[in-house]
């Protein structure tokens, strides 16, 4: 087996007076899309944004495609070729969706067989394009979050619940869209609540509770085992379907 | 594929939402036509206007740069006015060394050394501001009350460094012969330098516009002001952004000092903390972070200053702190806030 994308190694992050994650070990491997789940609070979300840089970690490492990236900035983490959607999307809503794409291409310039295909997966950003990502609805505001992170090649992508209050027709683009990126190698590290969305693109999955990693595994046993569902998040895939 | 389930939606606004959007706009030309309407006098009321429209101009360029700073790097600088100070007597030796120039009947030379006195004004300005972000800003990013703290006794210590430079006594600084006396349009007098601070405002206020929509740094800068965090997230370290944009706020305060100081003919060294009032005015009145907005606020400023000092004196000094109350009242985050107070 290859050496994963990344892994962290009893990673430690505090906000303010809280101590969030409590020495998570997680590794991500290449080419497959690792989904994080967890109750509200268990710490995925700060998981991602500790990876990214945005908190600070205090105690552990992170290591990235053979280097440690936990002492770097933001904008070198991200330079890594490594993507990623917040869980508000981060849109520029003063910027039209043009300008939000060509903001997330690093090389200035927009690659038009890739945005093809991006238009491909989310039609109404071509319909949109000239218009400020303010007026497009929450799913297109999403659409637009995954197609900067996959403007270009990325060797990560780090997605916060891209389906949080979506319309089904939209979850079902974000699936196609995920599908495509794993067929084309793309590692993705996704957190996520809703379980069906989950399975339906996870290759391998970790569970989170209490800022620590307590399951990981493949995917489909994790689907095919309603009682570790059951166990591990108080929840099951059937309830979800 | 399931694209097919995506039908495209927008939720646009309707009209009379789209119209109270772009209502700012039509404030400059109500305020005018009011000012006409209670004047009465054709030609007092453009010798009026153009005084308005002309203050109204240098101070937008004072105020372009503060705003910007204010919406991307959220440091309210009470040291704005320093550059201000820095950038006239700056400008000031560069007019003395071209006494020749200045004194000349040509137009050209009188406008070549203006040219030389603003170029020199915003490089001392803008390397000033780098200092000044690095030594005084940086440390209190993200705090407020240090920020005002700090700002202020950088104001203070550019002020001693003024009178240390240039001495404690107030400066009188003669307008080029070119740009002396006025034009008569319509039995109105309009002074030759308002028109020539009406030109450069409005060049400026185009060229700000062209730089952020159209080039790479603009996109930066609008996206920064919006939300920092995800232009990190994109790979773009915004600190050097800020740095960038303070220097280039400072080197804009500079440039407006020196069109001050020609235009009030006279420059002390608390001559920009004086002008602070109007500036901070417009940059609430604009909407934290907007150019636009800070366009307009100005002209407002300007336009109504000037009306009614002709109009009602007494009135005159406080006429724009009412013009903020109710503008804040209206919109209580300025004409076009970028960013978003909560």
């Amino acid at each position: 087996m290859s050496d994963p994308l990344l892994t962290l190694r009893g990673v430690h992050t505090h906000i303010g007076p809280y101590h969030i994650l409590q020495g998570v070990d997680l590794e991500v491997p290449r080419g497959g899309v690792t989904v994080l789940l967890g109750r509200n609070g268990a710490g995925k979300t700060t998981t991602l944004r500790t990876i990214m840089g945005l908190w600070q970690v205090r105690e552990g490492l992170i290591q990235f495609d053979g280097a440690q990236i936990h002492q770097e900035t933001t904008p070198v983490i991200a330079q890594r070729e490594i993507a990623f959607v917040p869980e508000d999307m981060g849109i520029f809503t003063d910027l039209t969706v043009h300008e939000n794409m060509l903001l997330a291409a690093r090389s200035g310039v927009l690659e038009e067989e890739r945005l093809s295909w991006i238009f491909g997966l989310f039609p109404p950003l071509k319909t949109f394009w000239h218009s400020a990502a303010g007026v497009l609805s929450g799913g297109q505001k999403q659409m637009l979050a995954v197609a900067r992170a996959i403007v270009e090649p990325r060797k990560l992508i780090l997605i916060d619940e891209p389906t949080k209050g979506l319309a089904p027709a939209i979850i079902n683009a974000m699936v196609v869209a995920l599908k495509e990126l794993k067929e084309m190698q793309t590692t993705i590290l996704l957190v996520e609540q809703n379980f069906s969305m989950a399975s339906a693109v996870g290759d391998t999955v970790a569970v989170m509770d209490d800022g620590r990693i307590v399951y990981k595994g493949d995917m489909c046993e994790l689907a095919a085992d309603a009682a570790l569902q059951e166990r591990l998040m108080g929840l099951s895939l059937e309830a979800h379907q | 594929m399931s694209n097919s389930l995506i039908k495209p939606r927008i939720e646009r606004p309707p009209l009379s939402q789209i119209l109270i959007g772009k209502t700012p706009l039509f404030l400059v030309p109500l305020l005018m036509l009011i000012g006409l309407l209670a004047i009465g006098s054709g030609s007092t009321w453009l010798t009026l206007t153009a005084a308005g429209l002309a203050m109204g101009m240098m101070i937008f360029i004072m105020a372009s740069g503060l705003t910007v700073i204010f919406g991307l790097m959220d440091v309210i600088n009470f040291g704005h006015g320093a550059f201000i100070s820095l950038g006239a007597f700056a400008g000031f030796t560069i007019l003395g060394l071209l006494g020749g120039w200045i004194e000349s009947p040509s137009i050209a030379l009188n406008l070549g050394a203006i040219l030389l006195a603003v170029a020199f004004a915003m490089l001392v300005t803008g390397l000033a501001g780098y200092g000044f972000e690095r030594l005084i800003v940086k440390p209190v990013y993200g705090e407020h009350l240090k920020q005002i703290l700090v700002t202020m006794g950088g104001l203070v210590v550019t002020q001693q460094l003024i009178y240390v430079i240039w001495g404690p006594d107030e400066i009188v600084l003669a307008r080029p012969t070119a740009l002396q006396g006025s034009f008569v349009i319509f039995e109105a007098a309009i002074e030759k330098y308002r028109v020539l601070a009406i030109a450069i405002g409005l060049a400026l206020f185009a060229a700000m516009r062209l730089v952020l929509s159209k080039t790479r740094i603009g996109l930066l800068v609008r996206a920064g002001v919006q939300n920092g965090e995800m232009v990190e997230a994109l790979g773009y370290p915004i600190q050097k952004l800020f740095l960038v944009v303070f220097m280039a706020g400072c080197a804009l305060a500079g440039l407006g000092g020196v069109m001050w100081g020609i235009y009030q003919e006279t420059i002390t060294a608390h001559m920009g903390a004086e002008v602070m009032i109007s500036v901070f005015i417009v940059v609430i009145i604009g909407g934290l972070g907007s150019i636009e907005g800070c366009f307009i606020g100005a002209m407002l400023v300007g336009l109504l200053t000037n009306y009614t000092g002709f109009l009602v004196p007494k009135l005159s000094l406080i006429s724009t702190i009412l013009l903020m109350g109710i503008v804040l009242m209206w919109r209580p985050q300025g004409l076009y806030p970028v960013v978003k107070t909560h």
